[in-house]
């Protein structure tokens, strides 16, 4: 058996000896190497471009938006973002022109000899500005989307509870800093256009390109080269560089490659959406949540892109892993004069999470119940129903990963430890546990799976090797590995006799974007069908070969009665030369009963939600105000771990990047400009700031999962950063109400604390 | 440390300037034109122009032409297509460039190409021993001590100095001991292990 089990990754030694190339590491004859440049401007028009006449632009090549053979914007959700901006500049770093030549210190100079003029208009740089509507930037109230999800009687609700408490909670920007920069090669080819690069999503980016030149499904292809991280980041973006790259591929008629070097990387991206969630929560004394009311702003940016699909997340995850009768939940993203905000490993997820979570520890504080007494009260268990009405039919892990996190960390024992140390006196270095609990829905919102109808197959290759045929791209997760592990399993041959087809779309069919946590629970599941289908199909076949009715395929042999006939290759071979060569390809369909209605945002929004628990132990210093985390254990429900291994990297790996949205991860804007576009400056977690973490997978299995995998990429996001404010509260007695908590914030919020109790 | 998580309106913190202000070579400053042939027109390019280099990697000789103020990381990646060593930062941060210049991990995108002759240097490339990995390496496949592996190349050969180094850190050293390193996947966990395993130079003491 290969699941459950730590076999080796499948592109592990390529990437650990250098041979692995990226993106970066491609050079092809006679590429040029193209810039993009961009407005310095948040709002504008362009009133002229000019190019010095001192200097010779024959060998450049120059794109504007008129060299756009169709309409000029990327495919996406709303088609409102433009490729290149033709006149109405709206955000800073907006690409207006597209440069190539020969070297990178040619294409340089010839970026400093353009100048363009604009006609400055005020921007709108936040929420606040975009909602008082002073400035009209979309629509007529800037409000690109909006979202109600309504159950029970709010005003009944409240009458029901004793006390109403309210909390507004601030979350920020966050860069998704995958350590490989985005980059691509677009190469004309006889026939059309072929992109490689850096992708999560190939077939966002084959749409976006056939798109532009009006290309058929075979005279685009793209082909995704090894990735170096996305976490979202590389979701919606590649596609806008692939056709940069391709536009001045297709002028020059010679390949280009394009790649962004940090700054421009983090200044020009996508981030994670800032948002202001209000929560008002009316409960009884002994703690049950009566009604709930929630408003969630989120900041979509200049563009609509991927944002109502954010929005959705946020607001079907608004009110936590909690039982709650009666429920409103109003939610709009709106625009503002920033580059568009996208995805990032939560989606929307990670930012209400930090907001339900926060309003439990107040809602603790104020009844002057445990927190994790409350939250045992009022969580999600089998059979009960959640906002959007759906009831938890299977794999609820609730009440086990809550257990787990507080017993594996020693929450009970930790705290008291801490009650006492404060008793004997105050100390300059004083510590805090905290904890938080969440859910995670795996798989696109709604209806979306039904309606994207995944496709993935698995052919037999001549050396009668089973050969994955997706377009789930691997980024660093274990896509491949994992793959390859339900198809050895499924069909009953060894994990190396199983290899994955190349991501490129003459190749593979269409599995959906790499996103969601849906590769495994939902394109796994697709091909666990594929794999059952060929099983099926080659039995048969040998069962008539050898006239042996009771056959079955094990370990890479055909047996009967205990008897080794011929090996699964022998019969491939067999196969393959009577019948032509063995290839199915499944389609996802949803789980039976699995429903959702779009008109009243209600009804099951995910096939199944992953859980987790988490407890952070911080020390703060109350002389510099700096929180260290020492140590966070976690307790996830990800139905099965197909790899434990890869399942527990992705979990420490999600957990340290909410540790940095939580403690550290900040951007500073100017003007709707990002200042701190460097590592040094733009600060995520070093092996210093890693603390020790301890990981208990907890596996209820999901009974339409492959082997009864849920989702895990993005859970792990959701659960630090509202785990170690509590723990910041815990150590300090400061209710952090916005993230990220760096010293200056905690200092401030703890002298606030400290005057109002000495006016009591 | 807090000093350096305030950026201020120049973008650069402390940290920042410092390093960056460390590598102020690499950046053109020579302001002199000088016309070369580029796809048969002459255009102005900055700085003098190519000299002839000689480098020692992985115990090869290599020659290259490149002008002064190219780095090492950029002759290793562009010149003598040593790919392993990645252009993440360009400034001394994060240390995905990293190779060992007699002995001393350094950040090859803040040494000049030209500093680097005469030196011994170790790429990635360099550290398998035959067919076989290094033990280090072993230990990274065995401890999934990476993801989307970017990182990782620069990683292990930190790894292998500081090892080199300190051939029996404890934990809290390893911790330290790798602070040079960026890794946004999260492997820091997986790398310590990898280490210490490497460190007791056995099989055994994996993860999971
Ligand atoms: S690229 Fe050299 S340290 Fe980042
Ligand atoms: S493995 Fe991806 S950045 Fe380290």
């Amino acid at each position: 058996m290969a699941v459950g089990q730590n076999v080796l990754r499948k592109e592990g030694v390529e990437k650990l000896t250098g041979a692995a190339r990226y993106i970066d590491d491609i050079a092809l004859e006679g590429m040029l190497y193209g810039k993009t440049i961009r407005s310095p401007l948040a709002r504008g028009l362009i009133k002229s471009i000019s190019f010095d006449t001192d200097f010779d632009w024959s060998p450049i090549t120059v794109c504007d938006w008129r060299d756009i053979p169709g309409e000029n914007f990327v495919a996406l959700i709303e088609n409102d973002q433009p490729l290149l901006v033709a006149r109405d500049v709206r955000h800073a770093e907006e690409p207006i022109l597209l440069i190539a030549a020969e070297s990178r210190t040619l294409v340089e100079e010839a970026a400093s000899r353009i100048r363009i003029e604009y006609e400055e208009l005020t921007p709108v740089l936040s929420i606040e500005e975009s909602l008082d509507c002073r400035e009209i930037i979309y629509g007529d109230d800037n409000v690109f989307k909006r979202f109600l999800i309504a159950r029970g009687e709010v005003d009944e609700g409240i009458n029901q509870g004793d006390l109403i408490i309210e909390g507004c909670y601030r979350v920020p920007h966050q860069e998704q800093l995958y350590i490989e920069p985005q980059g691509m090669i677009a190469i004309p080819t006889d026939t059309g256009m072929t992109v490689l690069g850096s992708m999560q999503c190939p077939y966002y980016v084959h749409k976006a390109l056939k798109q532009l030149f009006n290309l058929s499904d075979e005279q685009a292809v793209v082909i995704q080269t090894m990735t170096g991280g996305g976490f979202g980041g590389k979701e919606e973006y590649p596609s806008m560089i692939a056709c940069h790259a391709a536009l001045l591929a297709h002028k020059a008629q010679r390949p280009v490659k394009i790649i962004y070097d940090r700054a421009e990387d983090i200044a020009a991206t996508t981030k994670r959406h800032p948002g202001v969630i209000r929560h008002r929560t009316a409960v009884t004394r002994d703690g049950r949540l009566t009604a709930s009311e929630i408003d969630i702003v989120l900041d979509g940016g200049a563009y609509v892109t991927l944002t109502p699909v954010v929005l959705s997340r946020a607001a079907i995850h608004a009110l936590g892993p909690y039982r709650c009768e009666n429920v409103r939940i109003t939610a709009r993203a709106v625009a503002t004069n920033t580059p568009p905000n996208g995805a990032f490993r939560g989606f929307g997820a990670p930012q209400v999470a930090f907001a339900y979570e926060m309003q439990m520890e107040k809602i603790a504080l104020r009844l002057g119940i445990d927190p994790l007494e409350l939250r045992r009260i009022n969580m999600l268990k089998e059979g009960d129903i959640t906002a959007t009405g759906q009831q938890l039919r299977w794999s609820v892990g609730s009440e086990d990963v809550l257990n787990a996190a507080v017993e594996r960390s020693h929450f009970r024992e930790k705290q008291e430890a801490i009650q006492i140390e404060r008793a004997s006196g105050d100390s300059r270095k004083r510590r805090g546990v905290g904890l938080s609990f969440f859910f995670h829905g795996a798989g696109f919102t709604g209806s979306g799976e039904a309606k994207m109808k995944a496709r993935a197959g698995i052919e037999i290759t001549d050396q009668g090797r089973a050969r994955v045929l997706s377009s789930s791209t691997e980024i660093g997760q274990g896509t491949q590995t994992i793959f390859c592990q339900i198809v050895a399993d499924e069909l009953g041959i060894g994990f190396d006799d199983v290899e994955i087809e190349e991501t490129d779309t003459s190749r593979v069919p269409d599995s959906g974007p790499t996103v969601a946590s849906r590769t495994c629970m939902v394109v796994g599941r697709v091909i666990q069908l594929a794999a059952r289908e060929i099983k099926e199909k080659i039995k048969r076949f040998a069962a008539e070969l050898f006239g042996a009715p009771e056959i079955d395929l094990m370990e890479g042999r055909f047996v009967e009665g205990g008897k080794v006939l011929a090996s699964f290759a022998e019969v491939a071979r067999e196969y393959a030369a009577q019948n032509g060569k063995l290839k199915v390809e499944s389609q996802y369909a949803s789980p039976m009963g699995v429903e959702w209605d779009d008109d009243s945002y209600s009804g099951d929004a995910y096939p199944a939600f992953s859980w987790g628990a988490e407890v952070a132990e911080v020390e703060v210093d109350m002389d510099t105000f700096e929180v260290s985390v020492l140590k966070i254990t976690t307790a996830q429900d990800i139905g099965r771990a197909i790899h434990p291994l890869l399942a527990a990297g992705q979990i420490e790996g999600g957990t340290l990047q909410a540790v940095g949205y939580g403690l550290t991860e900040e951007l500073v804007w100017d003007q709707g400009r990002i200042v701190n576009r460097m590592l040094t400056n733009y600060i995520i977690p070093t092996s210093m700031d890693a603390p020790d973490m301890e990981t208990v997978i907890v596996e209820k299995e999901y009974p339409h999962g492959p082997f009864g995998a849920k989702g895990v990429g993005e859970l792990p996001m959701d659960g630090a950063a509202p785990a170690i404010a509590a723990a910041v509260l815990n150590a300090t007695g400061a209710f952090v109400s916005e993230i990220p908590v760096t010293p200056e914030r905690l200092m401030m919020i703890h002298e606030g604390t400290r005057r109002e109790s000495n006016e009591d | 440390m807090s000093d350096e998580k305030k950026p201020d309106k120049q973008g650069l913190s402390r940290r920042g300037f410092l390093k960056a202000s460390g590598i102020s070579l690499s950046v053109p400053l020579v302001l002199n034109y000088r016309m070369v042939k580029a796809a048969g027109a002459e255009v102005k390019v900055l700085g003098p122009g190519k000299a002839p280099i000689q480098l020692t990697i992985n115990s090869k000789p290599f020659t290259a032409e490149v002008e002064p103020r190219v780095t090492l990381l950029e002759a290793l990646r562009n010149d003598l297509d040593l790919t392993g060593a990645k252009r993440v930062c360009d400034r001394a941060t994060c240390g995905a460039c990293t190779v060992i210049m007699d002995g001393k991990p350094v950040y090859s995108c803040s040494v000049l190409a030209i500093e680097a002759q005469g030196k011994k240097i170790t790429t990635v490339e360099g550290l398998m021993q035959g067919e076989r990995l290094h033990p280090v390496q072993q230990a990274f496949v065995d401890n999934d001590a990476q993801q989307c592996g970017y990182c990782t190349p620069g990683f292990v050969v930190a790894c292998k100095a500081f090892l080199d180094k300190n051939p029996n850190p404890t934990p809290e050293e390893v911790k330290r001991g790798l602070g040079g390193n960026l890794c946004r996947c999260g492997t820091y966990v997986g790398v310590r292990a990898a280490v210490l395993q490497a460190s007791r130079g056995r099989k055994g003491g994996q993860r999971g």
